[in-house]
């Protein structure tokens, strides 16, 4: 299961402070007060911050630079590749590349394919997943609490481990090169999202469950007209997490998918890479990698505060 | 008719709906995680090469695994590309503790040291690739400048894996610069005020403030990141899809990868699945039981 390998924290309760969100509150604590009168502490802690803003800068374009260096390729000329001393800047400015991708490898059915995977994995899942966690968390059941460790137990088995019967399974019954078993195994839900929501949703009392239950809604539509709305913000942010694990996964799709057709996005670039290698295309394969890297990064953009909030929720009590 | 009836027949209909909505994943887990487990396991003691049916063979699988070079330098690879996690550490505390100032820019700075762990690994895995090259890569260029001649790092049995550590430190830098910096700020202010007050240094406080309440996170980083990175396999098979020079940077799960479904080994490749899955179900058995002693109980 593809979600399962790409586990990036086990989520737990949402409590502590969610950095960005408290501007002030618990920040920007200065050391060096206290030692010196207050005139010089300013001075200090204003020297302090430069100092700290140049080092965190340096680092920053070390963050940077390959990104940028990958976006500069691919505008290059094939033999401004090899330039030297290097151009950051390309000279000419070749934006046929990003035209020439196209046509040099199925990219366009790349995207395709790992939007279809990605977008009925993490919809379809997140309710299921949503589903599961309310029953978990706000529902009667016998032996509850034992399901919901069974569950929680196949996240200590790694995909790597399940990876070659998984794969018999499926090419006994014909899904190998086909999108099915990239999608199947996601549409019963995300682990990580239940334990996560399940979490989110002991901060929601259970009396407004009983009282819609004493004016008669049924259990589903508890869930769409209470539950939904009430997990809206965790859901969002499980909902990204999700999104761009699937985007972004390798290793299940190397071991289903083989004819060019069906292989998604990752795959694509990846035999382009290897393909134009040879070739020394470089210019080439950075304008296919950057397109694999832009909706990750748009999204990103975007979603920028929920998913730094969400991360720092996850693991801040790890 | 009584309310006790009456009561339980609701109890009925809530079990009931609530066994449909766990039914979902649970027959997922059945289908694609227990059932997948237990045949693992039962294909680890055959002799089975994918098409044909498995022989059972007992133990030899896993008494050929330690005779076989190739699996001890795949998990030697494995393990000592793990270097790069104190690694990590170290810088990524570095980088909180430096944003954790009241200062202009930090939204900046964590949005620009996150960027590399939203990146897809392979696209990722491509251009790291690239600025390794001997000749026109970023980091000889880089070191160029410096009046260092730079190896060819991904062919150099010295460099390789230095090479994907420094990559992998570059991706996850992000990620728990972001978890130290949310337990630095959940650190209570008085406790430093009142370390200074009893003329405490910038360095004490940190050794015995800073660093003990952070410890959850780095334990939790710790324990992840060995999960993590026993199953590194994505910049392998790009950066050096033959496992590198002389197998030097052939991981764990590069090898049972080829030899399911490149060798079709796949007997073989199940008994190493086994012991890859026996050692990361103890390091997150560990992860979950001191979790939920410290920090949170289920029910």
């Amino acid at each position: 299961m593809s979600a399962q390998n790409v586990m990036t924290s086990p989520p737990l309760e949402p409590t502590g402070i969610i950095p960005g969100r408290e501007p002030g509150a618990g920040r920007g604590r200065n050391r060096r007060r206290g030692s010196t009168g207050q005139r010089s502490a300013k001075g200090g802690l204003r020297l302090g911050n430069i100092l700290t803003t140049l080092i965190l800068s340096a680092g920053a374009v070390i963050m940077v630079a390959p990104l940028a260096w990958t976006f500069s390729t691919s505008l290059k000329t094939k033999d401004g590749v090899f330039e030297l001393p290097p151009q950051w800047i390309p000279d000419p400015f070749v934006w046929e590349n990003y035209a020439r991708i196209w046509a040099a490898g199925p990219l366009l059915s790349g995207i395709q394919n790992s939007l279809i995977v990605a977008c009925s994995v993490t919809i379809v899942g997140s309710l299921t997943s949503a589903l599961a966690a309310f029953a978990f968390a706000k529902m009667r059941m016998p032996f509850k609490n034992v399901l919901f460790l069974g569950l929680l137990s196949g996240l200590m088995i790694p995909f790597p481990t399940l990876m070659i019967p998984q794969f018999t399974i499926f090419a006994s019954i014909g899904w190998v090169d086909t999108l099915l078993p990239l999608i199947v195994p996601g549409l019963f839900g995300n682990i990580i999202m239940i334990f996560f929501l399940r979490q989110f949703l002991n901060s929601v009392p259970d009396s407004i469950v009983e009282a819609a239950r004493i004016d008669g809604a049924s259990y589903l539509q508890i869930f769409w007209t209470l539950i939904m709305p009430a997990i809206r913000p965790a859901l969002a942010a499980q909902f990204i997490l999700w999104f761009m694990a699937v985007w972004n996964d390798y290793l299940a799709p190397i071991i289903y998918l083989n004819s060019p057709a069906t292989q998604t996005l990752q795959l694509v670039i990846a035999n382009f890479n290897a393909q134009y290698a040879i070739q020394t295309d470089y210019p080439l394969i950075m304008a296919a990698s950057f397109i694999a890297l832009l909706p990750v990064l748009i999204v990103f953009i975007v979603f920028q505060r929920q998913i730094i909030e969400s991360i720092a929720l996850s693991g801040s009590k790890g | 008719m009584s309310t006790i009836t009456r009561r339980s027949r609701l109890h009925r209909k809530e079990h009931q709906a609530a066994l449909v909505f766990v039914a979902i994943p649970v027959t997922g887990f059945l289908l694609f995680t227990l059932f997948p487990l237990l045949f693992s396991v039962y294909a680890s003691f055959t002799n089975w090469n994918g098409i044909s049916a498995p022989v059972f063979k007992g133990l030899d699988n896993y008494t050929k695994m330690f005779g076989d070079r190739y699996f001890l330098k795949s998990l030697w690879n494995t393990l000592y590309m793990m270097i790069g996690i104190p690694l990590g550490l170290v810088i990524s505390l570095a980088l909180a503790l430096a944003m954790n100032r009241k200062m202009r820019g930090t939204t900046f700075f964590r949005t620009v040291y996150y960027l590399p762990v939203i990146s897809s690994i392979a696209a990722v895995a491509i251009l790291w690739q690239w600025a390794f090259n001997g000749d026109f890569g970023l980091i000889n260029q880089g070191l160029g400048l410096l009046g260092i001649d730079g190896p060819n790092w991904l062919q150099d049995t010295a460099t390789v894996k230095p090479a994907l550590i420094i990559m992998a430190v570059w991706k996850g830098l992000g990620y728990s610069m972001l978890l130290y910096l949310a337990a630095l700020q959940s650190v209570p202010r008085y406790l430093y005020e009142a370390a200074a007050l009893d003329g405490a240094s910038a360095w004490q406080q940190f050794r015995h403030i800073t660093i003990p309440m952070v410890r959850p996170v780095t334990f939790f980083l710790i324990v992840t990141s060995i999960i993590g990175g026993s199953q590194i396999f994505v910049e392998i098979n790009i950066m050096t899809p033959t496992g590198g020079p002389e197998f030097e940077s052939a991981s764990i799960v590069w090898y049972i990868w080829q030899k399911a479904f490149d060798n079709l080994q796949m007997g073989y490749a199940s008994a190493m699945s086994v012991v890859l899955g026996l050692l990361v179900f103890t390091i997150t058995f560990i992860q979950f039981r001191l979790n939920r002693r410290n920090q949170f109980s289920i029910d």
